[in-house]
């Protein structure tokens, strides 16, 4: 495939004396359809008139008021002959936000396609100049199975990530710099740009936004590396010891911690939080052992709470990562432990020497991404202690809520998206901060060719 | 070897041994608990004793009898559906993305690869009522076909681990298939599925289990639309504030029915999921 500037190729393509690749411009196909290539001509003229349609039927109606998000809400007027009141439908801030992203990416889309046709157009006019063959429809067809089999395999994929993933973040990005609350939920009421309001508010504007925001962020750091080192330090020991050579039934022990973890996390979790409350199992038990007369507040003391979810954390990740360190662990190579006895090392000098360092440079990325993972780590928040206790002095927030969970419930129940949506783009610049200093560390992007 | 040295090793052995059995204790103690709360005879959340006055097995029979408010039966074939689709559909896109970007070099692979990257760091729940209202344009909200979507639509990124796999495979297989005439379509039929049995094992089960145990996507897609809930949206309803005292017992009965299936594959999978995180490592 020639490498070539886009710009210049469309100034290439302009210049050309053949009429039809320049009638190209305007009318898709047409060099395609002079060459012989009909049913190819015909596909993007197809989808020229579609585009069209669809830009003027209905794309066009939303990003005209891209600008203003809408102007006139849907008001309730009484109507005196019926003796109730009528809805007149105005704007609605939020479809015209949703489709107007969606007008874009297929025009897009559509932009790609005409350069391709631009570019078919003085290729195929090429051909034809040098008298050499044109492909026919037919043959085309078979290049999607060999030298363009990737477009094959990646148009479906693709099309399913821009749908729900790529044009939902961009909206939700966009949603960032609105007022879109509470108090601006349209139709009945629009919201509009605010530009970077919300940010100011989060930062320092507004005194108990940006209280809680910091709060819940300091505490998202603590319990990310709490969660993670807790977990790494007990895990690796944990498979130190069901790997000893001294002990028997090596699988059954592995599968006694597996299946606490294969029980799905929202039964597991809402059971353990059951157990903490107050009449709970955990407080019956210790009282009718006799260590307490009144029942602990587990749930109801931020610093008791806080404990809580680190040490219920451990009994969720400790199998994770005891399986991964008993992955590692067998995969050490054994002539480094050999040569290193024929040297004299004792048993402890070839843990330091020679397991620590092996796990801990194997399992570093593992661990980055865990650490990310916990800064994200919703259900265990969410399903133990809802992100309480309630903090009067946060906003919508409680004691134990990470970021994640704050978003959710802004979301969820507060409808609060502008906010929502500014706190999960600092978590994006979070995550992709430690991903990519992973990323770059582990080098197995550069190196991806290393095995082939 | 010294008779002392032995006398050590034994108390080495013995004391590893109870630590971990006192490990695997609290470990396994919630799993007995669900257990025995699943056949306790007597309702209620909390109980001010430990052990069951008496047994039965009725909340079990209720679960599946007893559909007037919560129809678990149906919540059942609601999951399995989404769960089979969404599992076909998720395997499927995640082998071909795998293979583009390890196998057929192209102008945008690179392009494409970072821009994969960087999707995925954004909070999966920052986009849900954009998903919501997406599906509400197009008709489809509050029904399980938009849920198979959510499950499955995003499979594009999450290519790393079968990825690495197929890195793994050989390249001078392909080479010599291209002699002998081999398309890249053959190539991936051919030669790259066949050897990836167990990368496809994997990732299958994982989309197959996710629908069982997600209760988040589906309470923003499916609202109040009792009739198309998944077990897990289904069983988290029961335990809430107004049903928690009639249905907790039954709650712990339905968690037993979804849990036991996924547990037998977690014992079968556990070989290729310590293969799968190590191997996996580069995604962040």
């Amino acid at each position: 495939m020639e490498k070539g500037n886009p710009l210049r190729e469309i100034a290439a393509a302009a210049g050309t004396k053949d009429w039809s690749v320049r009638l190209s411009f305007v009318i898709m196909g047409t060099a395609a359809i002079r060459y012989g290539q009909v049913i190819k001509g015909a596909l993007y003229l197809a989808a020229q008139v579609l585009f069209a349609l669809f830009f003027a039927l209905f794309g066009w109606r939303y990003l005209r008021h891209f600008g203003t998000l809408g102007e006139t809400a849907q008001l309730r007027v009484w109507d005196e002959q019926a003796q109730i009141y009528q809805r007149v439908p105005g704007d609605n801030s939020m479809l015209i936000l949703l489709f107007s992203v969606l007008t874009v990416a297929v025009t897009v889309a559509f932009l790609l396609v005409w350069y391709c046709n631009l570019k078919g157009a003085r290729r195929v006019a090429r051909l034809a100049a040098q008298g050499r063959h044109i492909n026919t429809f037919r043959e085309d067809i078979s290049t999607l199975l060999d030298e363009r089999f990737h477009i094959t395999l990646l148009s479906a994929p693709m099309l399913t990530v821009a749908l729900f993933t790529a044009l939902p973040i961009v909206f939700m990005i966009l949603i960032a710099f609105t007022n879109f609350d509470a108090n601006h939920q349209p139709p009945g009421r629009l919201f509009t740009w605010t530009g970077l309001a919300n940010v100011a508010d989060v930062f320092l504007g507004n005194e108990i936004k940006a209280h809680t925001f910091f709060g819940v962020l300091g505490w998202t750091l603590v319990w990310a590396v709490l969660a993670t080192f807790t977990n790494y330090l007990l895990g690796m020991l944990l498979a130190i010891a069901i790997n000893h050579k001294a002990v028997r039934l090596k699988k059954l022990w592995r599968t006694c911690f597996m299946i606490a973890i294969a029980i799905p996390q929202f039964v597991s979790l809402l059971l353990i939080s059951r157990a903490l409350e107050s009449s709970g199992a955990i407080n019956v038990a210790l009282q009718q052992l006799g260590w307490i007369s009144t029942p602990l507040p587990f749930m109801t003391n931020p610093a008791l709470a806080r404990l809580v979810v680190v040490l219920v954390n451990m009994w969720i990740g400790i199998p994770y990562t005891m399986m991964t360190f008993s992955g590692v662990l067998m995969n050490i190579p054994g002539d480094l432990y050999e040569s290193a006895e024929i040297d004299g090392a004792g048993p402890v000098r070839r843990f330091f020497t020679i397991t620590l360092p092996y796990m801990v440079f194997v399992t570093t990325p593992a661990t980055i991404t865990t650490f990310v993972g916990n800064i994200n780590n919703f259900n265990v928040i969410y399903l133990l202690t809802a992100g309480g206790p309630f903090a009067l002095d946060y906003y919508q927030a409680g004691k134990t809520d990470l970021l994640v969970t704050w978003l959710y419930k802004l979301t969820v129940n507060q409808q609060d998206y502008a906010l929502a949506s500014t706190i999960g783009i600092f978590i994006f610049m979070i995550v992709s901060v430690c991903s990519l200093s992973v990323y770059n560390r582990t080098g197995a992007v550069r190196k991806e060719e290393m095995f082939q | 070897m010294t008779k002392r040295k032995a006398a050590r090793k034994l108390r080495a052995a013995v004391g590893l041994h109870a630590v971990l059995a006192a490990l695997a204790a609290v470990w396994l103690l919630p799993v007995a608990w669900l257990l025995l709360s699943s056949l306790r005879q007597e309702q209620g959340a909390y109980t001010p004793y430990l052990m069951p006055r008496a047994f039965t097995l009725g909340n079990y029979a209720r679960l599946f009898t007893d559909t007037s408010l919560f129809n678990f039966p149906r919540w059942f074939l609601n999951t399995l559906f989404v769960a089979l689709c969404s599992c076909l559909i998720t395997t499927v896109l995640t082998l071909m993305v795998a293979y583009v970007y390890s196998r057929l070099r192209f102008r945008s692979r690179k392009a494409l690869m970072n821009v994969s990257l960087v999707l995925g760091m954004f909070p999966g729940f920052m986009s849900m009522i954009a998903i919501y209202h997406f599906m509400k344009a197009i008709g489809l909200d509050q029904t399980l076909l938009a849920l198979i979507l959510v499950y499955s639509g995003g499979a594009a990124l999450n290519y790393y681990i079968v990825k690495g796999f197929f890195d793994t495979i050989p390249k001078s297989l392909d080479e010599a298939a291209t002699i002998d005439g081999a398309t890249r379509h053959d190539i991936f039929w051919r030669i790259i599925l066949p050897s990836a049995k167990p990368v496809i094992a994997n990732t299958a089960i994982n989309a197959f289990i996710a629908p069982w145990v997600d209760f988040i996507f589906v309470s923003v897609i499916m609202k109040d639309n009792y009739n198309n809930y998944t077990v897990a949206k289904g069983l988290y309803t029961m335990v809430d504030k107004a049903n928690i005292y009639h249905y907790y017992t039954v709650f712990c009965a339905g968690a037993v029915v979804v849990a036991l299936p996924i547990v037998l594959l977690f014992i079968r999978l556990q070989k290729y999921y310590v293969a799968g995180v190590t191997s996996g490592a580069v995604k962040g």
